[in-house]
């Protein structure tokens, strides 16, 4: 054998092959259980139908008021009806809106009114974020952004509420 | 660049001889297919451990689905066999790994007894390879009552009324493996998550390194 076509080494030859077919191995071996732990993250979310929320349209004022219902929730293999609520009135435009009461700062649950000290606006009492009658957040508190609002709809005048969404997405 | 990464941790903290040590050691002719086909046989012992990687691997991802409680442990594994991605393979890996790795423990005690593997000095190991062989038994009767079905019910019934046989202790024995004196049920069910997933696999790797250790120690036998 010549020694200057030798390009690759006995060494390096083994060491190429034990990689390949180690990693071959390695990749057959965790292909399918690390697909099925990601599988949640490919999994489309099936978005909820909307439910009746057991609020007559003629009932909803320029006050907000808060509103509970129940939705059925399935979790993996396990089904349950959750508690979902909303604040809801009727805006200067003669609109219906519902806020999701979850708070945009860290999650915590807001309310009308919810402090003494700040008439006319929601309160969070986790870090005491505040929100205007629309929504927005007031400014130089910790929300930043509007509540987000469900998605809705009026049939035979009652109200039927779906998904919460971002503001401008509902 | 990994050539790179490499050499500024050996650099500080002196690596090389450690993985030297453990990786580095020549495999002698006689225990080499390549040099004598029949020499496959050494490999059984290899090939257990692998099924048992493979076993640890694909169950420490089940129990990312799987949840032991008598409402919920049957149609948490329907469920990810039927709507997780590549949960029926998973669950299969397991299943199936689960009878492999028995054969595989079988032909390599099997190789060792026709060779006189066994004989001193190497009689520790042995007796720690027979223990190895109960563990893995134990894996396999704690985690075939997890998928909670009939299967799974009566072969444990069955198993705890074996254990029951033992003179004196049955009853205490069969009431500490099934958390209960007769019921087969929600206690039983965790009692034997818990041992399948925790306490056996921790009494197999500390097995396995004395297993590793003592080869190394001791080195292969033969030749014949
Ligand atoms: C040598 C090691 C092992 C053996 C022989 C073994 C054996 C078994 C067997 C026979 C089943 C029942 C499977 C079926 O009927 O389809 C099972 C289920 C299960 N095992 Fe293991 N196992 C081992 C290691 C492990 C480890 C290390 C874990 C977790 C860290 C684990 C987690 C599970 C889980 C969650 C189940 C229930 C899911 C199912 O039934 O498919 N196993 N195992
Ligand atoms: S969670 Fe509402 S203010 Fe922090």
């Amino acid at each position: 054998m010549s020694d200057e076509k030798q390009q690759v080494s006995r060494r390096q030859f083994l060491n190429y092959t034990l990689t390949g077919v180690g990693g071959f191995m390695a990749a057959g071996l965790l292909i399918s259980p690390i697909r099925m732990a990601v599988d949640p993250v490919l999994k489309d979310s099936s978005a909820g139908d909307l439910a009746n929320v057991g609020l007559a349209v003629e009932d909803i004022t320029s006050e907000p008021q808060r509103i509970d219902w129940s939705v059925n929730q399935v979790d993996g293999w396990y089904e349950s009806e959750v508690n979902r609520s909303a604040w809801v009135y009727r805006n200067d435009d003669d609109e219906i809106v519902a806020f999701s009461p979850i708070c945009k700062h860290l999650g915590c649950v807001v309310s009308w009114e919810g402090s003494e000290q700040h008439p006319n606006e929601y309160f969070c009492p986790c870090h005491d974020g505040r929100y205007y009658k629309d929504g927005t957040n007031v400014p130089g508190t910790p929300p930043l952004a509007p509540l987000d609002e469900y998605e809705q709809e009026v049939r035979d005048g009652m109200l039927f509420l779906g998904d919460a969404r971002p503001r401008g997405e509902a | 660049m990994l050539q790179k990464i490499y050499d500024w941790i050996d650099d500080r903290i002196d690596i090389t001889p450690i993985w030297r040590d453990i990786a580095d050691h020549e495999v002698p002719e006689h225990v080499n297919p390549a040099h004598h086909f029949s020499a496959f046989v050494y490999c059984f012992g290899g090939l257990t451990f692998f099924v048992v990687v493979i076993q640890i691997l694909s169950g420490m991802f089940l129990t990312m689905y799987y949840v032991p409680d008598i409402e919920n442990a049957w149609q948490s594994v329907y469920y990810l066999q039927t709507e997780v991605a590549h949960g029926q393979i998973v669950r299969g890996m397991h299943h199936w790994g689960a009878s492999v790795v028995i054969v595989m423990l079988l032909l390599h005690t099997l190789r060792v007894f026709f060779q006189g593997a066994y004989k001193k000095p190497r009689e520790l190991n042995w007796v720690v390879g027979v223990l190895i062989f109960f563990v893995m038994l134990g894996l396999g009767f704690t985690g075939y009552l997890l998928p909670w079905d009939n299967k799974a019910y009566f072969a444990t019934q069955v198993g705890l009324e074996i254990a029951e046989q033992v003179p004196f202790i049955g009853m205490q024995l069969k009431t500490l493996l099934a958390g209960d004196a007769t019921i087969v049920g929600a206690q039983t069910l965790t009692r034997f998550f818990a041992i399948h997933v925790f306490f056996l696999p921790a009494a197999l790797f500390a097995l396995l390194a004395v297993h590793f250790i003592l080869i190394r120690r001791q080195g292969i036998s033969g030749p014949l």
